[in-house]
């Protein structure tokens, strides 16, 4: 495998990785607590470290876990005294372990690869040195731990996804019925905190938290699905990945920071094209609501003077701009909108009710 | 649809809820004061009070959503972790996030999800059974839409729907009528009636007062403390209401018997 392939690779597998529980924490709006944990896990990885003396060590997954947990704790024990509200105490909380951190790390483990930069930004170009034999293969050892996170993303939420899903949309029920939210809550967490490791390799800890929540946020305005959703936010990933990847390569700028803007830039085309969701859509339907509510008024306005002997001066296309003041563009829209719907017809510049615009009218008065 | 087995265990005389000095504090401050209750299984009742008397506090507690700091609660005669499977809930509808990507039918099968327990997954069964539950609350034709899509009043038979299909012997409902428009209102009004003519007992948070003696043949009055309980004919009494309620009430029309007005909790609403 070339050295090229195997960055994309990596790349893609991060993103995935993190795309699969981001979907949970874009609809638990625990963004900010993504962000801390991406941080805070730098702790654990520096104290196992010390502990084993080799940055290859499962342990480090664990240790970065615990100090997730930890954080969530932490946060939630000083959001329960209501001295602090939740986002203070997420600000509170993730600079004070993340800087412990860098302390220990500029003190005690100098010269290691563990430098703060590398943390901080990721640097994927690196990872094809480091190898290891895995099932008689010559791997990148981060590809390695990546494909093995990404599986345990996949198969907790395969396993818990009818009780993630009840314990995220309604927690109260989630409860009564037995399920444990909480557990299922720093089970999420655990999992976030080891992705956030997993991907440090790939973006660092800045960055991950766009591969977390960006993805899983352009995909909920893609679709009313749960289940798709999470495919959508893993396809988005992918894409994101290797498109930044590419771009990287093309302006020789950082992996890390191109695959981030990437999945933003993804983010703004859905934001603006969503079909259904998307800015364009949401103009869209507010133009035609607007053309409707004319297109009503205008029926109930011959409705009312259908018949009478001011019928004929009421009904005129002119009178419109004078007496409803429609600006005349606008006034012709809705008349051609109106005689398209079958509402209206027009003889010699008289407007007149049709059946279905006589129904129209009565039932637009009634509600 | 209740099994065999869950109408043979339960015995008659065995009370729906009992509690027992139960007291809820947050923060040392009491929301919920030494309060005892005994429901009788198969009634229809209301839990009245001001706002801030604890009554959605009570009902949670009962749930085991919220810890008591004192207290016993038993239903039918066990803990209530033993009896998951015969309660049914129905929370606030502002409690759930309504932009959440599920279609209606599959918030209604979440009811069968106690049933399922972990990891069995709904099948064809749930979706039938939450089916015929969209049916019986009128929404039969909105079952693959997005919940973002429906009013308040849909959101709450959504919500109705939900708990049929748990098929529960006991409900609670936290304020099912709140904001919902009046023929929603009936409806809702009907179907908890079924339940009681089906044996089943069901506890609703309200907050009309005028329609107690209408839609429930049993009442609690809490405020902080239970103030009575019991038969709407013998405890819905203005003595009772004053006692509920202090100042923040006025009677009209007494000739008619009290139709109490919350003066000072509908203002605050």
């Amino acid at each position: 495998m070339s050295a090229s392939l195997e960055i994309q690779l990596i790349a893609v597998l991060a993103a995935a990785a993190c795309a699969l529980p981001g979907v949970f924490l874009v609809l638990r709006s625990m963004a900010m607590m993504a962000d801390a944990i991406s941080h805070t896990v730098l702790l654990g990885i520096v104290l196992v470290f010390f502990v084993v003396q080799d940055l290859q060590s499962p342990w480090l997954l664990v240790g970065a876990a615990a100090t997730g947990l930890v954080t969530v704790t932490l946060v939630e024990l000083l959001n329960r005294t209501r001295l602090v509200k939740e986002d203070a105490a997420i600000g509170l909380v993730f600079p004070a372990l993340f800087s412990l951190a860098v302390i220990l790390i500029s003190r005690f483990a100098r010269g290691v690869h563990l430098d703060v930069d590398a943390v901080l930004l990721g640097e994927l170009a690196f990872a094809p040195f480091d190898r290891m034999v895995f099932l008689g293969l010559d791997l990148p050892v981060a590809l390695v731990t990546l494909a093995g996170i990404l599986a345990l993303n996949i198969a907790f939420i395969a396993a818990f996804y009818k009780e993630l899903k009840l314990a995220t949309f309604d927690p109260g029920l989630a409860t009564a019925l037995g399920f444990a939210p909480g557990m299922l809550h720093y089970g999420l967490m655990a999992l976030v905190s080891i992705t956030a490791v997993g991907a440090f390799d790939a973006v660092g800890a800045v960055l991950v938290v766009a591969l977390f929540i960006t993805p899983a946020a352009a995909a909920y305005l893609l679709t009313d699905d749960l289940r798709r959703m999470l495919f959508l936010s893993v396809g988005i990933a992918v894409i994101s990945a290797l498109s930044g990847y590419w771009l990287a390569r093309t302006l020789d700028a950082s992996i890390a920071g191109s695959m981030a803007t990437m999945t933003g830039l993804v983010f703004v085309i859905i934001y603006i094209a969503a079909p259904q969701r998307g800015l364009v859509a949401q103009l869209r339907r507010r133009a035609r609501n607007r053309l409707e509510f004319a297109q009503a008024m205008l029926a109930i306005h011959l409705l009312n003077h259908e018949g009478r002997p001011e019928a004929a001066t009421e009904s005129s296309v002119d009178h419109l701009r004078q007496h409803i003041r429609w600006a005349p563009e606008f006034a012709g829209r809705v008349v051609r909108y109106a005689e398209q719907a079958g509402v209206v017809q027009q003889q010699a510049g008289q407007l007149r009710l049709t059946e279905a615009g006589r129904l129209l009218a009565q039932d637009a008065m009634v509600r | 649809m209740t099994s065999p087995t869950a109408a043979a265990v339960i015995s008659p005389n065995t009370p729906a809820v009992e509690v027992e000095d139960l007291t809820v504090a947050y923060h040392e401050k009491p929301v919920l004061w030494d309060v005892d209750l005994r429901v009788p299984a198969g009634v229809l009742m209301a839990i009245i009070g001001p706002n801030g008397a604890g009554k959605t506090t009570l009902i949670k507690t009962i749930l085991g959503l919220i810890p008591s700091a004192a207290g016993e609660v038993l239903v039918y005669g066990k803990p209530y972790a033993a009896m998951r499977h015969r309660v049914g809930y129905v929370p606030q509808r502002g409690s759930v996030d309504w932009d959440f990507p599920t279609s209606v039918l599959d918030v209604v099968m979440m009811g069968r999800y106690g049933a399922l327990g972990w990891f069995r997954r709904p099948g064809r069964q749930e979706r039938s059974l939450a089916l015929a539950a969209l049916e019986k609350v009128g929404m039969a034709d909105y079952a693959n839409r997005q919940i973002s899509q429906l009013s308040g009043g849909q959101q709450q038979r959504v919500f109705l729907a939900r708990a049929i299909v748990q098929d529960a012997d006991i409900y609670f409902m936290d304020e099912p009528f709140q904001g919902v428009d009046a023929m929603t209102e009936r409806a809702i009004v009907g179907l908890l009636k079924d339940l009681r003519a089906a044996g089943k007992t069901v506890l609703v948070v309200h907050h009309d007062l005028n329609t107690v003696p209408e839609y429930f043949d049993w009442v609690t009055l809490l405020n902080v403390r239970r103030i009575a309980s019991g038969p709407v004919a013998q405890v819905f009494t203005e003595e009772n209401l004053r006692k509920t309620y202090g100042g923040r009430i006025a009677f009209v029309n007494r000739d008619l018997g009290a139709l109490p007005v919350e003066v000072a909790a509908a203002a605050a609403d």
